[in-house]
């Protein structure tokens, strides 16, 4: 059966009855709905008018779907919002995009066979995307910045305190977000960036006043309030995507605007916080800063400042205690142990705070890391730095101080001193000095506690690496190795009677090689003591094949009973202050040249001897003149009055003073070895470089040991271009080749 | 070659080894100090102007203060002289040849190993540089001269130059403004000694 050709008028008036009564239940009329009878008549007769060949009104009806659109709004929806104000404009505004969507979906229904066929031929937009479309142009752009500033007002009141209607501002930020049909740009262009702006303006003021009014912590804590209840809008009434933003603008002009003001307030800040110990301050301000890209830069700085300048105030205490007590002899040492002991407890303290308050942040580590090397590398009172800190292990390590400490605390302390090596330049001169000191303490049987010097050269291993305590660890093992020596000796002694050195005679061999250089002496020994040194000979030549011993008797020492007329007191003295007291045994009385030429020693060594005899706390010989140096034209006569409350004393012999000159120029040495052979090594494996980067890879592979001097590194690569390892390039005399 | 170019050519080395055996030591039949000196003053110059180190660049030869047959043959066949007077008047230009710049920097490491009488020896004494740096460079360099010159005078911690630091002062007078020294970088790779040079002068012009 033929459907009937509807003529567009007539087929519009019954839409056009729809259309109304629709208008009506979206008005909220009583009796509002469709029946099925109605929306299918409604649906036929636009079927028929779009289906039927000729006229064809799907044009016509495409235009009047969007018309009535328009022309409801224009006369109805626009004029609803406009006449109301404030929250009744931000309702009426959701209210009215709820029912135009309601009224987009129904039409769109009875319209519905339009996007069949009609809407993808002619390449317009779907019904129902075109219907919000209407609703965007009509209203939406219309309404929209009036909207914004009312609820940017609401935003602003509930900041002062006031309340608001959260739910509606969800809903109006709802309808944004909807409006824009899956595309971000019209929330964030028309809502977005304005909210972000006023919220900036906001917390500008707000920053301005706090931050002169309030104290660091109070600021801060108003800080993170502020912070906190931003998150908190966000989550309730903006769109996800907005918290961030919003977080980053309220951190930005509260935080980092005035990041420098707030941490550098005179009495409430970063400074002042450290020296007060606010510990949930300096969290605080670690917390809010963290967050911020780069945030921690300007108080990792203040920090590090910090740092420097208590340690730089430690050495230069250090520096004046010294000078003050100009003149007594190890005043430098003593003070250098205070010092380094004050250092680690800094170490502590701040180290403390970085993994504390700090959470353990490299950015602190670092500031740390670089504070330290600033200070503790300096020198006090002509000691160098790493002098001071091998002094510092000497004294823990060694017998009469060490009594007073816990084994525990000496082990932590050790640790500590080794975390501290880290910035230290020097490493291979603390590593000499700590040789030197420890060779001491074996010989001189200083040592406290074979355990400790065992596990310290273990420390020192593991941070530095296996080279660095390797001579050290020799050390110690020789020392055994010497004991089992002694003791074949004295066996041998029990099983030869004949063979009697005459003296109690104990000798301690070592190996050459991981022990300092010492000279051997051309002292004259007295006859006693040539007997005991015959007798071991003897011992060790049976013992061993074609090995050769070196008598070192600077480092021996001899315990001699001193028959003085109050009472026999025991003597403990190196060797060759015994061999200068046995001469007494020949005559009362002796002058400077006599002992000198019968000793067979240099005019220093002597007056060294002499001084420490008879110009110290112990005068066993006594000086003429009483003055208070030894001269070469002085004379001595035995002290028989001498006596002491103990029964038996040591009489320290203070070591040469050239040492320390000597263990620089030795270590200088080896540092000219390491860069050559740092050179040749980076030259061998690249054939060609440049000079700037041949200094900057030798400088990187040598400053894990020792911070490399420029010029001396200059000076190695022209030593080796003479030596013809590597030549100059003929076109760019910058460039260096490898010489195979 | 024609019967008589052959005969021209070698009248001409005949006559350039005459003038040789004029000043030979007929014992060793080198060209000995001695030697040099009459020469010197029969071509009226002195024994230590440049122009007879030029000469003896000429001829590379090996050993300071002698000449052999050989070298000094070469030299005066590529100057065209077979007679003293001929040599004298090629002494200008053989300086213009020396002092062209592809050839000056060869003539001025020459002059360095000319000096290094021993074998094996590597470097020079400072007395000696000085007055190697007055005849060599002395007449284009004059101010830079002077001042190296004070300055080695005075320093204490070089005793000797070797032939890289030797080069290197050339590079330095060709290339650095004197005596302002704005371009001097002492982060490149100028010797050490030029390094501790250019801070001596900073300091005395201060």
């Amino acid at each position: 059966m033929g459907a009937k050709i509807i003529q567009f008028d007539q087929g519009w008036s019954c839409l056009q009855k729809g259309i109304t009564k629709l208008k009506k239940i979206l008005e909220g009329a009583p009796g509002g709905h469709f029946s099925s009878e109605e929306y299918m008549a409604l649906y036929s007769t636009i079927y028929n008018m779009c289906s039927q060949n000729s006229p064809n009104y799907s044009q016509q009806l495409y235009e009047k779907y969007g018309e009535s659109l328009t022309e409801y709004i224009r006369a109805t929806v626009l004029p609803s919002i406009a006449e109301n104000h404030g929250e009744f404009m931000l309702r009426e505004f959701v209210n009215r995009w709820a029912n135009h969507k309601v009224m987009v979906r129904w039409l769109s229904h009875f319209f519905s066979y339009l996007d069949r066929w009609f809407v993808s031929q002619k390449s317009l937009p779907r019904l129902k995307e075109a219907g919000l479309v209407v609703f965007r142009e009509c209203v939406y752009e219309k309404v929209k910045s009036n909207v914004v500033a009312c609820v940017i007002g609401f935003i602003d009141k509930e900041r002062e305190g006031g309340r608001i209607d959260r739910g509606l501002l969800k809903n109006v930020v709802d309808v944004f977000v909807e409006v824009g049909m899956g595309q971000m740009g019209g929330y964030e262009v028309d809502f977005e960036a304005e909210m972000l702006a006023d919220s900036g303006e906001h917390y500008s003021r707000k920053a301005v006043s706090w931050i002169l009014e309030d104290s660091c912590p109070d600021y801060m804590v108003k800080a993170e309030e502020c912070l906190r209840r931003e998150k908190e809008r966000a989550s309730h009434y903006l769109h996800s995507s907005s918290e961030q933003k919003l977080v980053e603008k309220v951190q930005h002009e509260l935080l980092v605007v005035h990041a420098h003001q707030l941490i550098d307030k005179e009495h409430s800040g970063f400074r002042a916080l450290i020296r007060g110990d606010k510990v949930e301050d300096l969290s605080r301000m670690f917390r809010l800063y963290h967050k911020i890209p780069k945030g921690l830069e300007p108080v990792a700085n203040v920090f590090k400042q910090q740092v420097t300048d208590e340690g730089k105030a430690l050495v230069q205490q250090a520096e004046d205690a010294a000078s003050s007590q100009q003149g007594s002899n190890g005043a430098g040492a003593e003070v250098g142990l205070v010092l380094i002991r004050e250092i680690l407890e800094l170490h502590d303290k701040y180290m403390a705070y970085v993994t504390g308050c700090f959470m353990n942040h490299s950015v602190f580590h670092k500031a740390l890391k670089e504070a330290f090397e600033v200070f503790c590398n300096k020198s006090v009172a002509g000691i160098s730095s790493a002098e001071l800190l091998a002094g510092f292990c000497d004294n823990l390590l060694k017998k009469g101080t060490s009594e007073k400490l816990s084994d525990e605390i000496i082990e932590e302390t050790l640790e500590k001193v080794v975390v501290l090596l880290a910035y230290y330049s020097d490493k291979d001169l603390y590593a000499e000095f700590c040789r030197k000191k420890l060779a001491r303490r074996l010989l001189f049987d200083r040592s406290c506690n074979e355990d400790h010097e065992k596990s310290f050269l273990t420390k020192l291993k593991q941070q530095c690496g296996g080279q660095f305590a390797s001579k050290m660890q020799g050390m110690v093992t020789d020392m055994t190795l010497a004991k089992d020596i002694q003791t074949n000796f004295e066996q041998y002694l029990g099983t030869n009677p004949n063979v009697k050195p005459g003296i109690d005679l104990s000798v301690t061999v070592l190996k050459t090689g991981c022990w300092p250089n010492y000279k051997s002496s051309d002292l004259n020994l007295p006859q006693e003591m040539v007997k005991c040194v015959e007798v071991f000979k003897g011992f060790y030549d049976s013992q061993t094949k074609r090995r050769k011993l070196a008598w070192i008797y600077s480092l021996g020492t001899c315990n001699i009973v001193g028959k003085f007329e109050p009472k026999p007191i025991e003597l403990v003295v190196s060797t060759y202050q015994a061999a200068l007291l046995l001469l007494f045994n020949d005559s009362d009385r002796l002058s400077f040249s006599e002992i000198l030429t019968q000793l067979k020693l240099t005019n220093e060594d002597l007056v060294r001897l002499l001084s420490s005899l008879s110009c110290a706390k112990y005068k066993i010989l006594i000086k003429e003149p009483n003055t208070k140096t030894v001269k070469p034209d002085d004379n001595f006569v035995f002290n028989s009055m001498f006596t002491d409350k103990m029964r038996k004393i040591r009489i320290p012999l203070p070591p040469m003073v050239d040492e320390k000159k000597k263990v620089t120029e030795d270590v200088d040495k080896e540092r000219k070895y390491a860069i050559d052979a740092a050179l040749v090594r980076i030259m061998k494996s690249r054939k060609v470089l440049g000079h700037q980067k041949l200094v900057m890879e030798c400088v990187e592979m040598v400053q894990s040991i020792f911070k490399p001097d420029i010029k001396t590194i200059k000076k190695r690569i022209e030593d080796l271009i003479t030596r013809d390892y590597l030549e100059r390039d003929h076109e760019d005399s910058n460039m260096f080749k490898y010489v195979a | 070659m024609r019967r008589s170019a052959i005969k021209a050519a070698s009248k001409e080395l005949e006559r350039i080894d005459n003038v040789f055996y004029t000043y030979a030591n007929t014992t060793s039949g080198l060209i000995d100090p001695e030697g040099i000196e009459r020469l010197c003053s029969d071509m009226e110059v002195d024994p230590t102007d440049v122009r007879v180190l030029m000469l003896a660049w000429k001829m590379k030869a090996e050993k300071q203060g002698f000449f052999t047959l050989e070298e000094w043959r070469v030299a005066l066949k590529a100057l065209r002289a077979d007679s003293l007077s001929k040599l004298k008047k090629a002494l200008p230009e053989l300086e213009k040849e020396v002092r062209r710049p592809s050839n000056f920097v060869d003539f001025y490491s020459y002059a360095f190993r000319y000096c290094l009488t021993e074998e094996k020896q590597k470097s020079i004494d400072i007395e000696s540089i000085c007055q190697l740096l007055h005849i060599v460079l002395g007449s284009q360099y004059q101010a830079q001269v002077d001042s190296f010159v004070e300055y080695l005078k005075t320093q204490n911690d070089y005793k000797v130059i070797n032939m890289d630091q030797w080069m290197g002062f050339y590079r330095f007078c060709d290339e650095i403004s004197y005596p302002d020294l704005s371009n001097y970088d002492p982060e490149l790779a100028w010797p050490l000694i030029l390094d501790n040079f250019v801070e001596w002068v900073r300091e005395k012009q201060s």
